[in-house]
């Protein structure tokens, strides 16, 4: 266990770890490993709502195919997704297309297809009568499904996007592959440069990101049991 | 994007074609392996953790949550990069003279599903009715030898179905290995790319085979559900 000696290579490159080149250059390190998350968060929030509200609809014409994008997409790795992403989109748009995009794009069509399924399962968790009665109020079926259904069910799938913002985060770390500068792909470039350190330098990065996740992961436990004791009300 | 002209045959038959197949096999070969030894490990682990040893209980729970909540980019980093100053020179040696990449990807998805598993494993065994092992105890079973006998084997048959998902988890998840040079499928459309430039039709094939076996693992578990759940139920 000699070692535990060795962390000063990660004192001396801490700042690097944290932030990349920035203010001086671009965001990297744990700065662009939560830039990215955040980002494909929010984007994949959106796109989960709208595939998990078109994949509960009424009409098979509209849900079918819905669905078979969804399961495709949870059928493949997220690598594939990437890699699909970096050659799709210079193809499509003629001209090279900034990593950092392209990582964002593939994780938030990557993790839409996993939120839809949250959503799916947020919707159908609430009580038929709620459905009917809403209607019988006179209210359109999307109107009931916005004011009444929605409202609900998201709140009881907070602790699932929680969860699914941990996978996000540990997600970005395959950005590495196409070369942005992350948390991980900033370790493996300090790895290279100081050559005789790589059991310190990714037991640090895992702890970096263990600190992160594991908030998260509370974070989600403690909702949960929230919400079950509002449920029970 | 219309100046692409698609060129199939280079992935249905000829040198490109046999690394394609060559990746399936690889990745296969890390599933396979993988998922046995990942179950294997969960199972101590799942024990571990529901002991009434403190100690037992602990260190799987930390197992639990490094694992769980760490990338599993940066755990294959970590074996294939840094486990030779953990590991004893006959182990270092021995891993050298083998594929070293292939193992550290195995061991690094290994230890990784295995942390899954055991969660798995653990919720089958606690909708086992806890009077199950208070009977057992009472018949004369020690703690272990109940769960061997009376609580695993019924716990196993429910936990089935989540599994083969992760077995299907784990062949996705072998994709990764290729950041350290294990040839599985996904390197491999990646090499076909590079030599040819024929990247759609690389992926599309690789794409089309990890949905495959996708539909096959989901049909699986869908009959399993069917037949042997209800089946169990119902008695």
């Amino acid at each position: 266990m000699t070692f535990l000696s060795n962390f000063q290579v990660i004192s001396t490159n801490f700042v690097y770890f944290m932030v990349g080149r920035w203010p001086e250059g671009p965001l990297g390190g744990l700065g662009l490993t939560m830039y990215l998350a955040v980002a494909s968060c929010i984007l994949s929030f959106v796109g989960g709502l709208i595939l998990g509200l078109l994949s509960v609809s009424r009409h098979r014409w509209i849900s079918w195919p819905v669905m078979l994008v969804i399961n495709t997409i949870r059928g493949i790795p997220l690598l594939m997704v990437i890699f699909w992403m970096y050659f799709l989109l210079p193809a499509l748009f003629g001209k090279g297309f900034p990593e950092t995009q392209t990582v964002i794009l593939g994780l938030t069509i990557f993790t839409s297809a996993y939120m839809s399924q949250i959503v799916r399962a947020g919707i159908e968790g609430i009580p038929n009568g709620q459905m009917e009665a809403a209607i019988s109020t006179g209210l359109k079926h999307w109107q009931a499904m916005v004011y009444i259904i929605l409202p609900q069910g998201l709140r009881n799938m907070i602790p699932s996007f929680v969860n699914q913002f941990v996978s996000l985060i540990k997600d970005t770390s395959l950005a590495f592959i196409v070369g942005v500068s992350e948390l991980t792909h900033v370790g493996t470039q300090i790895n290279n440069r100081t050559m005789a350190f790589p059991t310190e330098i990714f037991f640090f990065i895992a702890v970096v990101y263990f600190i992160l996740c594991y908030a998260f992961t509370s974070l989600s436990r403690t909702l949960e049991k929230r919400l079950s004791w509002r449920k029970a009300i | 994007m219309l100046s692409y002209k698609f060129d199939w045959s280079i992935i249905l038959t000829g040198q490109y074609h046999d690394w394609l197949v060559s990746g399936l096999k690889v990745t296969l070969q890390l599933s396979v392996a993988g998922i046995i030894l990942s179950f294997l490990l969960g199972l101590v682990v799942a024990v571990m953790r529901m002991s009434h040893l403190k100690v037992f209980r602990w260190s799987a729970c930390v197992f639990l949550e490094f694992t769980r909540n760490t990338p599993l980019l940066v755990q294959i980093f970590f074996w294939y990069f840094g486990s030779y100053k953990l590991l004893p020179t006959v182990v270092n040696e021995w891993l050298n003279s083998t594929s070293f990449e292939f193992a550290a990807g195995l061991i690094a998805l290994t230890i990784y599903t295995s942390a899954f598993i055991a969660e798995d494993i653990r919720s089958g065994v606690l909708s086992i009715p806890k009077e199950q092992m208070e009977a057992a105890q009472s018949s004369g079973f020690s703690y272990l030898r109940a769960m061997q006998f009376i609580i695993l084997p019924q716990a196993v048959r429910i936990t089935v179905p989540p599994l083969v998902n992760q077995f299907l988890n784990l062949a996705k998840n072998s994709s990764l290995a290729m950041t350290i040079g294990v040839m599985e499928l996904t390197y491999q459309a990646r090499q076909v790319e590079s030599y040819t430039f024929k990247g759609f039709e690389a992926f599309t094939a690789a794409t089309l085979v990890y949905l495959a076996i996708s539909i096959i693992i989901t049909f699986l578990v869908d009959q399993y559900n069917e037949r042997v759940l209800k089946l169990h139920k119902a008695a």
